[in-house]
């Protein structure tokens, strides 16, 4: 299907349906986030039986701050679309959808790891491509660039911006 | 979770639960890991029961970097990610980026994108060509990858005046066109390749040691690997005819006369009969993109506030303002100066919005999420990388297995680490 025809068929089963570049993109809420996934997994147009991409953008003059895009594909019908969820700058949870597509699993570990975000059901939600002592979500944007302590075979590294030349 | 094990291979002949397994670490520094990867392993002699992959050893936070840099400098971070295939990671961000502009690249550069792009194919598949013969003892294949990789290397080197990093493929085109020199050192690698295709096969496609090494090993069915989000040869080793460049075609890639490469066994060797006739493919592609490339034209936008200002050419040091053009912003023309200086130093504005473009990398859909809030630099690029996704099948494909095939197996993943962790 064309993104258009995509867009029009998903107005008829959900209020925020966004078209814009050739891309369309649903906004659900946090608990109807499984059930939208199942559903266009299961209608037989739609087919979105594959996920490719789970990440997370960092907004924080938005309520709610953080937004989760699933991008999604169609072997069977050759289409994309895109679902964003929000979470909660208090409280940054969503529900894991790992038990639906395997594939969420190292993906959603990664945005816990960089973002904070909770995966309410993932199986093992611990860091992945940082150290599991690391402080911090260094995704967001009121986290630096820079000023990290750096640990080398035991010696300690200032951060850049502090270290002297002498 | 795909990949937990069953208790079976936990109780002896007669039901007792055995206890002797053993838990190892394979890497982060083991030559046959393809870099920094670390396996746990729980072994029960040499039978891998479980195994974890850990990653993270070479996160350079290239996301983040992009963020605090213009969008033209975002291309020399996403380069670097999957070292192997630095054209795919600077196309897929450029094709994001254009589409967030709204603009295309001209015709000419479309063609060039797609040649780097095939050459970078091969050059990909010769490197794991090559780490792969080593691993399971095939030294020679080694040998023979890295000097077919070499002239490759050449012909880059000699275009985008760098070997890897190239940074060539810019937002609305390429930097610089291709010179004679650069044509007719790809018509020599396309004179001199087929053959040595032939001789790879020759040497390995019946040679018994490597068919027993790879055949029936690391078997990852289509169901797994499509729940995984596995792509690219993996995925169509299993009987999945899953390419972008035919399912959804970028840079003109529906005009070209190529074949997808299908087996259904699902194993190593499919694997590597996959990506020995994605070469020849590529070759083709390559050729018709020669032909194309007879007609000149323009290699980037006309749009001043796109295009980038400088005339480079490559000189003894790599890539470099052309004396000409230094000569004109310095001596004969302010406006050029500040012209320069404002796309240099800002460089393009990007409308607000978000795109997701997918490109075929040699691994599979190498995937680029990137928002722009309308600024001078990203909000958010995400690499949606294939090594990193695909490296999540590695349980499934080693446990219940012997722990050299847990070798074979990760060789025919061909996951490049700087692209898992990015």
């Amino acid at each position: 299907m064309i993104p258009a025809e995509l867009a029009d068929r998903l107005r008829g089963s959900f209020v925020d349906v966004v078209l814009a570049r050739d891309e369309v993109t649903v906004i659900v809420e946090q608990e109807d986030l499984r059930a939208t996934l199942a559903t266009l997994r299961a209608d037989p147009d739609l087919s979105f039986d594959f996920l490719s991409c789970v990440t997370a953008t960092d907004r924080p003059d938005a309520d709610p701050r953080f937004w989760v895009a699933y991008e999604l594909r169609s072997m069977a019908a050759n289409h994309r679309m895109r679902v964003k969820v929000g979470a909660s700058e208090a409280d940054p949870r969503v529900p894991s959808v790992t038990d639906m597509f395997p594939t969420a699993n190292w993906q959603e570990r990664e945005v816990f790891d960089f973002y904070g975000i909770v995966f309410d059901g993932h199986p093992d939600l611990t860091r992945i491509l940082l150290p599991d002592e690391w402080e911090g979500y260094p995704l967001r944007k009121d986290e630096e660039l820079g000023g990290v302590n750096t640990r080398f075979h035991g010696a300690f590294i200032p951060p850049v911006d502090q270290r002297t030349t002498t | 979770m795909p990949g937990t094990p069953t208790d079976a291979p936990l109780r002896g002949s007669s039901g007792e639960i055995r206890q002797e397994t053993m838990i190892i670490n394979m890497g982060p520094q083991h030559p046959s890991t393809h870099g920094v990867l670390r396996l746990l392993l729980e072994l029960d002699g040499e039978t891998v029961i479980t195994c974890k992959p850990i990653i993270g050893y070479l996160h350079t936070g290239i996301e983040k970097n992009t963020e605090y840099r213009t969008w033209m400098q975002g291309i020399t971070y996403v380069t670097r990610a999957d070292y192997l295939s630095p054209f795919f990671n600077e196309l897929g961000y450029c094709l994001a980026v254009e589409r967030l502009l709204g603009i295309e690249a001209p015709a000419r550069a479309q063609v060039i994108r797609v040649l780097f792009c095939e050459l970078n194919r091969i050059s990909s598949h010769l490197v794991w060509l090559a780490t792969c013969g080593l691993e399971l003892g095939a030294v020679s294949v080694m040998l023979y990858g890295f000097r077919e990789r070499e002239v490759l290397m050449d012909v880059f080197e000699s275009v985008t005046g760098l070997r890897m990093n190239h940074a060539y493929i810019r937002i609305g085109g390429v930097i610089m066109d291709i010179h004679e020199e650069g044509m007719e050192k790809t018509r020599g690698f396309l004179r001199v390749m087929p053959g040595r295709i032939d001789e790879f096969e020759s040497l390995l496609s019946d040679n018994p040691i490597w068919i027993q090494r790879n055949r029936g090993v690391g078997v990852l069915t289509s169901e797994d690997a499509l729940a995984l989000g596995v792509t690219g040869p993996m995925l169509r080793a299993a009987g999945v005819a899953a390419d972008l460049r035919k399912d959804m075609p970028y840079c003109g890639y529906e005009t070209y006369d190529f074949d997808v490469p299908v087996r259904a066994e699902a194993d190593s060797y499919a694997r590597y009969a996959i990506r020995l006739d994605e070469m020849r493919e590529s070759m083709r592609i390559v050729e018709q993109c020669l032909q194309r490339l007879e007609e000149p034209g323009p290699v980037m936008v006309q749009d001043p506030k796109v295009a980038w200002p400088a005339q480079l050419e490559v000189g003894p040091d790599g890539i470099g303002n052309s004396n000409a053009y230094i000569h004109h912003i310095m001596e004969e023309s302010m406006e050029a100066l500040i012209h320069h200086f404002k796309m240099v130093t800002q460089g393009v504005e990007v409308p607000a919005g978000e795109v997701y473009q997918t490109v075929e990398s040699p691994r599979g859909e190498l995937g680029f999420y990137v928002v722009s809030d309308g600024g001078h630099s990203p909000y958010r690029v995400k690499i949606r990388d294939p090594s990193f996704v695909n490296l999540q099948a590695t349980p499934i494909m080693v446990e219940g297995h012997l722990i050299a095939d847990a070798i074979a197996s990760i060789a025919s993943l061909d996951p490049v680490m700087g692209g898992v962790d990015r």
